[in-house]
């Protein structure tokens, strides 16, 4: 059974009279406990395709089920707590809340859920110490550098046990070598906290990792390929 | 960490607006308790002047309010020592007073008729000892020295008048009085009118011999009033001392004696009367109390005479128009003030929002609803609010001190006497208080479209700001 359903999703933008239209009859399904990711050239759809699985934005047609449940019923504040509790974001530019240490930034979501102290304190510590920043916890974001930044993006998203990880291009900000290990620990965290990453990405190297892979093209999927598949071109 | 932390901290990332904003709003909180400060001082400055010269209640005949100022003496309050001592004596209003004592007055014509000069005057009978008690009041901890009665332990014909009464009956030179030319521009102006052998007449009429006063013997003054029966009677009087009365109309008319010789001249050998029983309290915040006992006593012991009780503010409405225009300013400044601290703060927080636009969508991405958004902004103002009314009141305290301390002094309108420039901050609860909240509630209400409009943006839109 599929974690993530997309179906016949379009989106359009209308920016000053024209009209752009970001995706056409997008179809996708992702499987729960797997690595997907979101390949294209630039201006693709790609983040377009993540906003609106990640219920940060609505499709002007199609529906998209997570988990079982349709986001495009839901009003904005039980979105806002759909995405607390099932959904991560790792952005590009990291995000982290700069007033913040290492610490609060993964804490926060916790908070948000009203988590118990113990447990959340529990929670953060296992988290940071999987992505190896333990000896940083009390840092700010601006005294660390960008692959540590993304080391805080992924504890946080993954803070509060969703069951579905986003990332949108979250190498793109990095240097290869850097870019390699987040991929390596995205891998790991997904695998060690059994959660399922959907990212975008047009790194070659990223869409080896990939379990799943899904290309982009003008708005419109044209490429569909499985761990167990040998590629099917739509 | 929570939102009241987080609203913290982000006011402290950009410590040089947050600091420019708490410093207009500190500003402002300074303005405000300053004046008002200033304001108090005035006012009680006032009640003071009033409750020590006339006290807080009078005890009058029902219709000398309205009707007495034609002629006072038809509204006496005969066999007024009984009155009296009812009310001293009485158990509820006693341990309220501090002085009962009672006061004649009445209006008549003042003459210097050595230099043919008349002119009418309002007369006041008291008994001085009463009075010098009633100047030691100050419920509100003036640095003043009491005032003593200027006809205290002078004879029973002695008088003191207004510097104005002075000047028209020619009397400032015995008097000592300055600033007090002769009258020569009526010659002068009719010279003018009439024919040259007329006016030549006229001025020779009017050269002025030296006036009593002229020399250094006592100044007297002739007081001719209507006895209780309507037959004209004079009193001779030794002035002893002309007094400025603060307000010239008043200074233009008064003359002030003991209540023995008042009464003598308007009730002769017949029983004397007074027109009004003034009683001064411990405090002003006495009177509701003792206005109930006192219509209470009006209604039984004392239901045969026809008196009313007044409370000094129906008494002198000037003080209550004082009020009310002190009250207008201040509320008028309070807006202005308010209106800037709003806009300031209003600007601040707009800033903000433009440049956390990105951080906005990620607490919204995450999973923070817009009432949450909503509330961090309108934190992060309420702080604002909070520290700026903190500071103002610590600023403006500071600065009361340092200008009660400076030895500055004034001349309060309708008053003589200057006395030293006092801000009223200390001690002001309500006046602090009141400001502190309402530079709060300005700064939340300028917080809460800027919030308003960050909790409304869409999620999508705000991680694409650049």
């Amino acid at each position: 059974m599929q974690l993530l359903s997309v179906k016949d999703v379009s989106k359009t933008y209308h920016l000053d009279r024209v009209e752009v239209s970001a995706l056409s009859d997008v179809n996708l399904e992702v499987y729960p406990l797997r690595f997907t990711v979101l390949s294209g050239a630039s201006g693709s759809g790609k983040t377009t395709l993540l906003n609106l699985i990640g219920g940060l934005d609505r499709p002007d047609r199609g529906e998209i089920i997570l988990n079982g449940m349709p986001l495009g019923g839901l009003s904005d504040d039980a979105r806002s707590d759909f995405r607390l509790r099932h959904i991560g974001f790792v952005f590009q530019n990291f995000n982290l809340l700069p007033v913040l240490n290492a610490y609060e930034n993964v804490e926060y979501p916790l908070r948000l859920t009203g988590t118990r102290p113990a447990a959340r304190a529990k929670r953060v510590r296992d988290l940071l110490e999987a992505v190896g920043l333990t000896p940083h916890a009390r840092h700010l974001p601006g005294q660390l550098s960008g692959g540590q930044r993304q080391r805080v993006a992924i504890a946080r998203a993954l803070a509060t046990a969703p069951q579905l990880v986003l990332a949108d291009e979250p190498t793109a900000n990095l240097d290869s070598q850097t870019g390699d290990s987040i991929i390596a620990l995205m891998r790991h965290m997904q695998r060690e906290f059994k959660t399922s990453f959907v990212f975008s990405s047009h790194d070659p190297k990223v869409l080896a990792e990939a379990d799943d892979s899904a290309i982009l093209r003008d708005g419109r999927i044209i490429s569909i390929t499985r761990q167990t598949d040998a590629g099917v071109a739509l | 960490m929570n939102t009241w932390s987080l609203a913290l901290r982000n006011l402290l990332r950009n410590r040089r607006r947050s600091f420019a904003t708490l410093l207009a709003m500190m500003i402002g909180g300074v303005c405000i308790l300053l004046f008002g400060g200033y304001v108090q001082n005035i006012i009680f400055g006032m009640q003071t002047g009033y409750v020590r010269g006339g006290g807080h209640l009078q005890l009058q005949h029902r219709d000398y309010f309205l009707y007495g100022s034609g002629d006072p003496a038809a509204y006496g309050i005969a066999d007024y020592q009984q009155v009296i001592d009812l009310v001293k004596h009485d158990p509820v209003l006693a341990p309220m007073l501090t002085v009962v004592t009672p006061t004649l007055q009445f209006g008549g014509i003042g003459g210097n008729f050595e230099v043919g000069a008349s002119r009418t005057v309002m007369a006041s009978g008291e008994v001085m000892e009463d009075q010098n008690a009633m100047q030691t009041w100050n419920d509100y901890g003036f640095p003043d020295k009491p005032e003593v009665m200027s006809l205290t332990g002078t004879s029973a014909d002695s008088a003191i008048i207004g510097t104005g009464v002075a000047r028209v009956l020619q009397l400032c030179a015995p008097l000592k009085v300055a600033d007090c030319p002769a009258p020569q521009a009526k010659a002068q102006t009719e010279g003018a009118l009439l024919p040259h052998d007329v006016s030549l007449l006229a001025a020779g009429d009017a050269t002025p011999e030296p006036a009593s006063g002229g020399n250094s013997a006592a100044a007297e003054l002739e007081l001719l009033a209507a006895t209780i029966s309507g037959a004209p009677n004079v009193a001779r009087l030794k002035v002893i001392k002309a007094e400025s009365q603060g307000v010239k109309e008043f200074d233009d008319v008064y003359v002030g004696m003991h209540l023995r010789q008042a009464q003598r001249l308007l009730y002769g050998a017949g029983a004397p009367e007074v027109t009004s029983i003034v009683l001064q309290l411990h405090h002003t915040r006495q009177i509701p109390l003792a206005t109930a006992r006192l219509k209470e006593l009006l209604a039984t012991s004392l239901r045969d005479r026809p008196l009313a009780v007044y409370d000094f503010r129906t008494l002198n409405p000037y003080y209550g128009q004082t009020i009310g225009l002190f009250n207008a300013i201040f509320g008028f400044i309070s807006i202005l003030i308010g209106g800037i601290v709003l806009f300031t703060v209003s600007n601040t927080m707009n800033a903000a929002v433009v440049e956390r636009t990105v951080e906005i969508g990620t607490l919204r991405a995450i999973g923070l609803r817009r009432a949450g958004v909503r509330t961090l902004f309108v934190s992060e103002g309420l702080l604002l609010g909070a520290l700026g009314a903190i500071a103002g009141v610590v600023v403006a305290l500071i600065l009361a001190t340092v200008i009660n301390h400076s030895g500055l002094t004034w001349t309060p309108p309708g008053r003589v006497n200057p006395i030293g420039l006092h801000v009223r901050v200390w001690g002001e609860t309500q006046l602090l208080i009141g400001t502190a909240i309402a530079l709060t509630l300005v700064a939340v209400l300028s917080a809460w479209w800027p919030a308003r409009r960050a909790a409304r943006l869409e999620v999508v839109e705000a991680l694409r700001h650049v």
